[in-house]
């Protein structure tokens, strides 16, 4: 639905989006993830046709945004960061004039009441924008993307500055909405990519430093033979009989609580499952084991540790190369 | 273009703007009947509609200043160029909006000629071309003046800038005369009095109607509309 090839955008020197590829499959909600400054908004500004590109292409249901903006402008509902009302208008002139501008077909007033229900703005309708919350004019500028049904939903950053009963509400919509249309959905933090995403690209200064589900990403950054084990007892005994067990390879003590009580991290080799051995050895010298977990990277590590500059294991030869520029 | 139109035509009255351009020219354009027509008992309207170009560099700055200024400030311009509609279309659709309020504000005119034509026999085709004249200068102003707020964010930029230059529009042949005269820059005078505003919409006051003024404010209103739209596109670049 959306393919994004060797995306580029050069402001003088700065290359604020750098040769960036990926693909959004239909009814699919990818999340486009990256601290700020990354490039996510110009790459979104590039797809809507807002500003062109320095060099690449994107493609809108196969259409190049560039070549004919009109036909591929239809397809799209864009919601910038900062929502595009006119302050001067109620919430029912607004869509009134969005509804035209837009060239929509659909039968106006039940279409936009449709929207008003969806994104819960109809008890506003008659008010003007300028007095509404911020929560309420972000969920008007969602309303505006929405009118004229487009496949391709363009949102970005569509939760900054809401409650959090209104980013989970908007959460929620957009999941929903996902089921029917292809959504880019751009944010910088971590547990809304999580929670509302079916794949993520990561980006950084520009440059796509990963690109996969949630589950592959973490999977590919951990394995079996990572744990973190609380365990309690004397911290030196531990590590001496830790590094004992067949098949370690190293153990540190990652944090120190009182009482003896303490964490470490211990990394195995490759293939060998150290659990059996770890609890009995563990046992018969006395001590006790808390707490035992697989040594799994929350989003928020594998977002670190990429926009950190550290390349991905397993990642595919081009992968590694953009992740390594 | 025609959502684009509505849109500007009602934002021109719901904020003051609108009402204090049609006012302040009603306003103006009643002392200068007083004074000129109604005083002086004199029935021809030349001195009046001479007197009209004045008030209409001062108005359409403030006609056109938040055209596109306000459309960036405010970040909306990202829904219009994301629409499926053409940048000609939305800045042709911004400049009939300001043409209509501007027309509106004419139209005072025509009701002086009818109070005109109880005291003497005007000559209505003299008047028409006047009117007309107003229409195509103002519409080559308004073109001027969105283009001017095509640069800025700031409407105020845009007012000042747009000011200046139809001043300079207007007045083309006074910079010209201050040309030395004889020294091989002849040409140079007459190319300043072509392409003065003022001289050629002063023509139609005296009762010309050239034709050749005519294309010149079409083609004016073209151009500079025209300039907008690549001033619109050269952004999407920059």
């Amino acid at each position: 639905m959306i393919e994004v090839i060797n995306l580029s955008k050069h402001y003088g020197d700065k290359r604020a989006v750098d040769n960036v590829s990926f693909k959004a499959e239909d009814g699919e909600v990818l999340g486009f993830l990256g601290p700020n400054g990354a490039g996510k908004s110009t790459t979104m500004k590039i797809i809507t046709g807002y500003i062109s590109s320095t060099g690449g292409k994107a493609l809108v249901d196969g259409i190049d945004i560039l070549e004919n903006p009109i036909k591929a402008k239809q397809k799209i509902g864009y919601l910038p960061e900062i929502p595009p009302l006119y302050e001067d208008m109620t919430v029912k002139e607004y869509l009134y004039f969005i509804y035209d501008l837009k060239k929509c077909k659909l039968p106006k007033i039940s279409h936009l009441k449709d929207i008003c229900d969806l994104v819960k703005i109809d008890h506003v309708y008659n008010r003007l924008i300028k007095n509404l919350s911020k929560g309420y004019k972000q969920r008007v500028g969602l309303a505006q993307a929405l009118v004229g049904n487009p496949k391709v939903l363009i949102l970005d950053e569509p939760t900054v500055g809401l409650d959090p009963k209104q980013i989970i509400e908007i959460r929620t919509l957009i999941k929903k909405l996902g089921k029917n249309h292809t959504v880019i959905l751009s944010s910088h933090i971590l547990s809304e990519v999580q929670a509302v995403c079916d794949k993520i690209v990561v980006i950084n200064e520009g440059k796509v430093v990963a690109n996969d589900t949630e589950e592959n990403l973490s999977h590919r950054l951990t394995g079996d033979n990572k744990l973190i084990c609380k365990i309690d007892g004397d911290k030196d005994r531990v590590m001496r009989v830790l590094q004992s067990i067949k098949g370690v390879d190293r153990v540190y003590c990652d944090a120190e609580h009182k009482n003896n009580v303490n964490d470490y991290r211990i990394e195995a080799q490759e293939g060998t499952d150290i659990r059996y051995e770890l609890f009995g050895r563990i046992a018969k010298e006395g001590f006790v084991i808390l707490e035992l977990k697989s040594s799994e990277m929350s989003l928020e590590d594998i977002f670190l540790k990429l926009t950190m500059g550290e390349s991905l294991p397993g990642l595919t030869d081009d992968e590694e190369k953009e992740a390594e520029d | 273009m025609g959502a684009i139109f509505r849109r500007e035509v009602r934002a021109y009255f719901t904020s003051p703007i609108g009402y204090i351009i049609i006012a302040a020219f009603f306003a103006y354009s009643g002392i200068m009947f007083s004074y000129y027509s109604l005083n002086s008992g004199y029935t021809k309207l030349d001195s009046l509609f001479g007197s009209l170009l004045t008030i209409i560099i001062v108005l359409i700055p403030i006609l056109t200043m938040r055209t596109i200024a306000e459309e960036k400030r405010s970040r909306t311009d990202q829904c219009l160029l994301t629409a499926p509609v053409s940048l000609g279309s939305i800045v042709v659709g911004k400049f009939l909006a300001a043409f209509l309020i501007y027309a509106i504000a004419v139209s005072i005119t025509a009701v002086m000629a009818v109070v005109v034509s109880y005291y003497g026999k005007p000559d209505w085709n003299v008047i028409v071309g006047n009117i007309a004249a107003l229409l195509l200068v103002g519409g080559a102003y308004i073109a001027i003046g969105i283009f001017c707020s095509s640069f800025t964010e700031n409407q105020v930029v845009a007012a000042v800038t747009s000011f200046i230059a139809l001043i300079a529009a207007s007045f083309m042949t006074t910079i010209g005369d201050l040309i030395p005269q004889g020294h091989h820059f002849d040409w140079l005078i007459t190319a300043f009095e072509k392409v003065s505003f003022g001289e050629r919409y002063y023509s139609f006051t005296y009762g010309v109607f050239d034709f050749s003024n005519v294309v010149f404010f079409i083609s004016a209103i073209a151009a500079f509309l025209f300039l907008t739209v690549r001033v619109l596109e050269k952004r999407r670049w920059g």
